[in-house]
């Protein structure tokens, strides 16, 4: 045993020590110095060079720079919003923040109904049936091949070929589809449902823990205590004896029609509409290729040795075939969401008022087309990053440990 | 430990007390080895003893972090020169080929003296042929890697190293990627090497080579050298206990 | 994403499929449709609306389609025929009578057969881009004298062709000029991009490239086409007048470089590292080994993504509709803005989809078959 080398857990790994860096194109640090100098020399040239005929542009047009704008009263009409507006009086601020939660709304519930719609079609992709999973095949070739511009036009002019309000198709004449939109009931939000959505969360908060006491147990003893009757009580029981507790209210408003238009009830505009059916249907296309190609992953082998251990079917598939396809669909489903967000930017081209639409009329009312193209980019890149962040989470909790 | 070199002449690589770490991995522990002229010296050991790296940092594929290794005059270190001057005179056969896939085996040949050694064209094609034949495949000069068996394209690896006209050549396991039947064609080739009196650096498994060809073996095990002497001694009368252990598990897996 | 079908990854149901194929019709019918109940009652949903459906179209756009109009006297459409069938029938007339400014936006009409020769240059382009035989140093050649010839054909001026300014530039010539072009130019920047990105010894270099993929990325196109269109007019000196059509393209060609550059990468680092520790130990510098060894495996490497991404570029040209650029969809909007033909916006976009449709199955089914050619040769 060598005893010329001091144990490295002493005194830590070392590295050759740092040489001065010589002034001569042999040495690789001087290298990279110049050519570092260099290249970003280059760049900021260019940008200060456009920093400063922006800046003489800007000055020469009289158009102000700075946020100041926000305070300024917008005057913009806005078709739908999730919190009061009133054009004459509320600011470029709030018209902005309305964009925002324009954009939100269409994301969030666009995500959810395009992962069941993909997932339900990618399973059907799978199907023993011959005539299905032709169907299905042909769905998701057609609608990746068609521009989604092109698919959202299409949707928003049949939407407007619907009949008018009068005859309207409705569901049971509690929902109504016409070319006014959609109408669906509305439940009259009482503080007695705020508390059952809380004791909702509470029941979920509950039910992981109770999961993860039965795992312990699982562990010590062997015996898997039984989750669900817990499960059941605290999902469903709890926030039905709250509400119950607190006088059970249950008020519905549902649309009326009341001249040409339905009154009351929650409403989707036509626009809305239109961009939904639009994304959810392009997107899903998608996410359905993405299901079936990490179903079809899942090398038949891990069925069958599974089965051959003695694990029964749901067992199989909640221990080894889930988390193994759940590793190969969710980086390519997680960056389709991010798409599906972005594409909603196209919402301008139907008349939805989405961030971009709201940003692109206040840049050209006040000039400022550089802090309007900014907020856009920002707004977009806070999403990107959140989903960049929930995917290198993801992907460093499930990594499988390779050599 | 200090060699006996059983040639004299000047020394063509010289590592003194080289150390070498990946992390907290302690890989090369104060290695020293000096190879002369026309020397020619198996390393062997077990996976992992650090033999691979040893040669991989003689042309700078891995970084050393302490010690000193000298080549044909040349110190390596940071300097883009001396390791232009040194790769150029040093070849390499890797126990994966790494022939460039989408050139023709005379193109693979040709890229690095046209590009490097700023030859003409007609000039190193004619250079690349005559090693070609030297490895007994000039038939194949106009063919792709892919379609060559693997015996074949390590006779081709060797033919474009030897093309830069290399004073050192180093080879990483040649024949561990071949199928059994290959593996002598490749042993031959590099046979036919060491009688032109090429200085030679291997690592190998292969006993029977570093019987007939070594003037050296040089056992390393966990990063440092551990004995070292002409093959027929070094086989015969192991005097470490490693050496021994290293021994019969090779001799039972032939 | 690549259908990796070898024998153990097939499931249980397909391979099935395959068996009973090679019995009698009756058999395949039974084991794909009427296998059990619930197939059954699927093949029936299924078959009825289908049959439904396939009933309507026909009848819509076949049996009680109007193919013509009558002109009055003045040339105007009298579309009162077609009027009448709104909901019956479909419009076809109005594709007869507008074809032409669809196609060719508002080129001169008698210089029309020079946009019609840039189309077919353009599909003569990609099909010589796929054949196998031309993936040679001399493909760039080619793309350099057929991008130069499209130049020369739009714009006239020379070689006796009347000049055709481009803001008169539309349809169809527009969508593929927006794309090839935004593709071949974006193409060395996003080469360098993805060097520049797997750099280890210059990081500066490598935070720039970073931060522009990730900017160009992580906003929509929209945000780009935005940024082109309004703010370039800003960073130009004063009386320095950016065409239209240049600002779309630059926009293009720097959303599909952080995009292509990204596409790159991941061929740079799917290449096995012992290549580059070959090209290394021969003593070829840093690029030599890049030109002649690194990137023509690593862009061999990735050609199917490459083609679907560039799917999607040709995809998004049509969202210069909203920055008033015409593109072939924009030009089925105008066409649409005429009176007469107000109503029948289905069958103009109905008729722009099939255009669509051809250009983009046919380059997904060539990504498609090139990719199975690739991983059987690779032996996967």
């Amino acid at each position: 045993m060598s005893q010329a080398t001091a144990d490295p857990r002493l005194s830590g790994p070392r590295t050759a020590p740092r040489r001065r860096m010589r002034l001569s194109w042999a040495d690789p640090m001087f290298r990279s110095v110049v050519w570092q100098i260099v290249i970003v020399g280059i760049v900021v040239a260019i940008g200060w060079y456009l920093v400063r005929n922006t800046t003489a542009n800007l000055a020469a047009r009289h158009i102000a720079t700075g946020f100041g704008f926000l305070g300024r009263v917008a005057g913009i009409p806005i078709g739908e919003s999730l919190i009061p507006y009133n054009p004459a009086a509320d600011t470029y601020g709030t018209a902005l923040l309305i964009g925002v939660l324009n954009t939100l709304k269409v994301a969030v519930i666009g995500v959810v109904l395009a992962t069941i719609l993909g997932t339900l079609i990618g399973i059907g992709r799978l199907s023993k049936n011959w005539l299905l999973a032709k169907l299905t095949g042909f769905y998701v070739e057609t609608l990746r091949d068609i521009p989604l511009l092109l698919q959202l036009l299409f949707w928003y002019t049949i939407l407007q070929g619907l009949p008018g309000p009068k005859q309207a198709f409705h569901l049971g004449n509690v929902a109504f589809l016409s070319n006014r939109g959609l109408k669906l009931p509305l439940l009259d939000w009482q503080p007695a449902h705020t508390w059952a959505l809380l004791a909702l969360i509470g029941g979920v908060i509950g039910t992981v823990l109770c999961n993860r006491r039965a795992s312990r147990q699982q562990e010590v003893t062997g015996v898997r205590p039984a989750v669900w009757p817990v499960a059941v009580g605290l999902l469903v029981g709890l926030p039905l004896a709250v509400w119950a507790a607190l006088g059970a209210p249950f008020q519905l408003e549902l649309p009326e029609l009341k001249g040409f238009n339905f009154q009351g009830g929650g409403s989707f505009s036509p626009e809305y509409f239109a961009l939904m059916v639009g994304l959810v249907t392009y997107t899903a296309s998608y996410i359905a290729e993405i299901v079936r190609s990490g179903i079809q992953a899942i090398p038949l082998g891990q069925w069958e040795a599974a089965g051959a251990l003695g694990l029964r079917s749901g067992q199989v598939l909640r221990l080894t075939v889930l988390p193994q396809a759940l590793r190969v669909i969710i980086p390519p489903m997680t960056s389709q969401y991010l798409n599906l967000a972005k594409n909603s930017s196209l919402a301008v081209a139907v008349g939805f008022q989405d961030v971009v639409s709201v940003a692109n009329t206040t840049l050209n009312q006040t000039g400022q087309a550089i802090e309007g193209i900014a907020f856009i980019m920002a707004v977009y890149l806070s999403i990107s990053l959140s989903i960049s962040l929930f995917m290198n989470w993801y992907n460093a909790r499930i990594a499988l440990v390779e050599r | 430990m200090s060699q006996t070199m059983s040639l004299s002449g000047p020394p063509a690589i010289v590592l003194d007390k080289v150390n070498k770490w990946y992390g907290s991995l302690h890989v090369l522990r104060d290695v020293s080895l000096t190879v002369t002229e026309k020397e020619r010296v198996v390393v062997c050991g077990p996976s992992g003893s650090g033999k691979s790296t040893m040669i991989r940092c003689i042309n700078r594929l891995e970084t050393h972090q302490e010690g000193r290794i000298i080549v044909d005059g040349t110190e390596l270190t940071d300097d883009l020169r001396a390791l232009d001057t040194i790769r150029r005179d040093v070849g390499m056969v890797f126990q994966s080929f790494n022939l460039f896939p989408h050139l023709t085996i005379l193109e693979n040949c040709t890229l690095a003296p046209i590009w490097v050694r700023k030859m003409p064209k007609g000039e190193a094609e004619e250079l690349a042929m005559s090693y070609l034949e030297r490895v007994k495949i000039p038939e194949q000069a106009r063919k792709y890697p892919g379609q060559l068996s693997g015996g074949q394209q390590q006779r081709v690896a060797i033919a474009r190293a030897l093309c830069m006209k290399p004073k050192i050549m180093l080879f990483d396991e040649p024949t561990s990627a071949l199928d059994p039947e290959m593996i002598k064609e490749v042993l031959d080739t590099m046979i036919g090497l060491a009688d032109d009196g090429m200085t030679m650096l291997c690592v190998t498994h292969e006993m029977g080579f570093a019987r007939q060809v070594a003037h050296r073996v040089v056992f390393m095990d966990r990063g440092e050298i551990v004995e070292s002497g002409p093959p027929g001694e070094l086989f015969e009368n192991p005097r470490t206990d490693r050496l021994k252990l290293f021994l019969s598990q090779i001799l039972r897996g032939h | 994403m690549s259908e990796a079908v070898t024998a153990d990854h097939v499931p249980t149901e397909a391979r099935e499929q395959i068996k009973v194929a090679s019995l009698g019709p009756w058999a395949w019918l039974r084991a794909n449709l009427l296998a059990n109940a619930w197939s059954t009652a699927i093949t029936l949903a299924l078959g009825y609306i289908i049959v439904r459906v396939l009933f309507a179209l026909i009848s819509w756009g076949i049996v009680h389609a109007v193919w013509t109009v009558p002109y009055g006297p003045t040339g105007i459409a009298d579309t009162s025929v077609c009027q009448n069938a709104v909901g019956i029938g479909a419009c076809w007339a109005i594709l007869a009578d507008k074809y032409r400014l669809i196609l060719f936006g508002r080129y001169p009409y008698d210089e029309q057969w020079r946009p019609a020769v840039v189309v077919l240059l353009f599909v003569g382009l990609y099909i010589v881009s796929g054949l196998r035989r031309f993936w040679r140093k001399e493909l760039a050649l080619i793309w350099v004298v057929t991008l130069a010839a499209v130049g020369v054909l739009m714009w006239g001026g020379v070689l006796g062709l009347s000049s055709v300014s481009n803001d008169n530039w539309g349809g169809l010539p527009l969508t593929l000029i927006l794309a090839t072009f935004g593709a071949a130019f974006s193409f060395p920047l996003a080469v360098l991009v993805a060097l520049g990105r797997r750099s280890t010894t210059l990081p500066a270099v490598k935070l720039l490239c970073v931060l522009y993929v990730e900017l160009i990325r992580g906003v929509p196109l929209i945000a780009v086409l935005f940024m082109a269109s309004v703010m370039f007019p800003l960073f130009m000196p004063a009386g320095v007048n950016v065409d239209k059509l240049l600002r779309a393209q630059i926009a293009f060609i720097l959303f599909a470089g952080a995009y292509l550059a990204e596409v790159v990468r991941g061929g740079l680092q799917a290449l096995p590292k012992g290549q580059a520790e070959a090209a290394d130990a021969l003593g070829l510098n840093y690029w030599q080994k890049t030109a002649f060894v690194v990137l023509p495996q690593a862009l061999r490497l990735v050609i199917p993504p490459l083609v679907n991404t560039f799917i999607g570029f040709f995809k998004d040209t049509s969202l210069v509709l909203i920055i008033g650029l015409f593109d072939l969809l924009t030009m089925g909007k105008v066409a649409l803005s005429d009176p007469p033909w107000q109503s029948f916006s289905t069958e103009v976009y109905l008729g722009l989809a099939v255009i669509y449709i051809a250009f983009c199955f046919a380059m997904s089914k060539y990504s498609r078959s090139l990719e199975r050619d690739l991983n059987r040769a690779r032996g996967r």
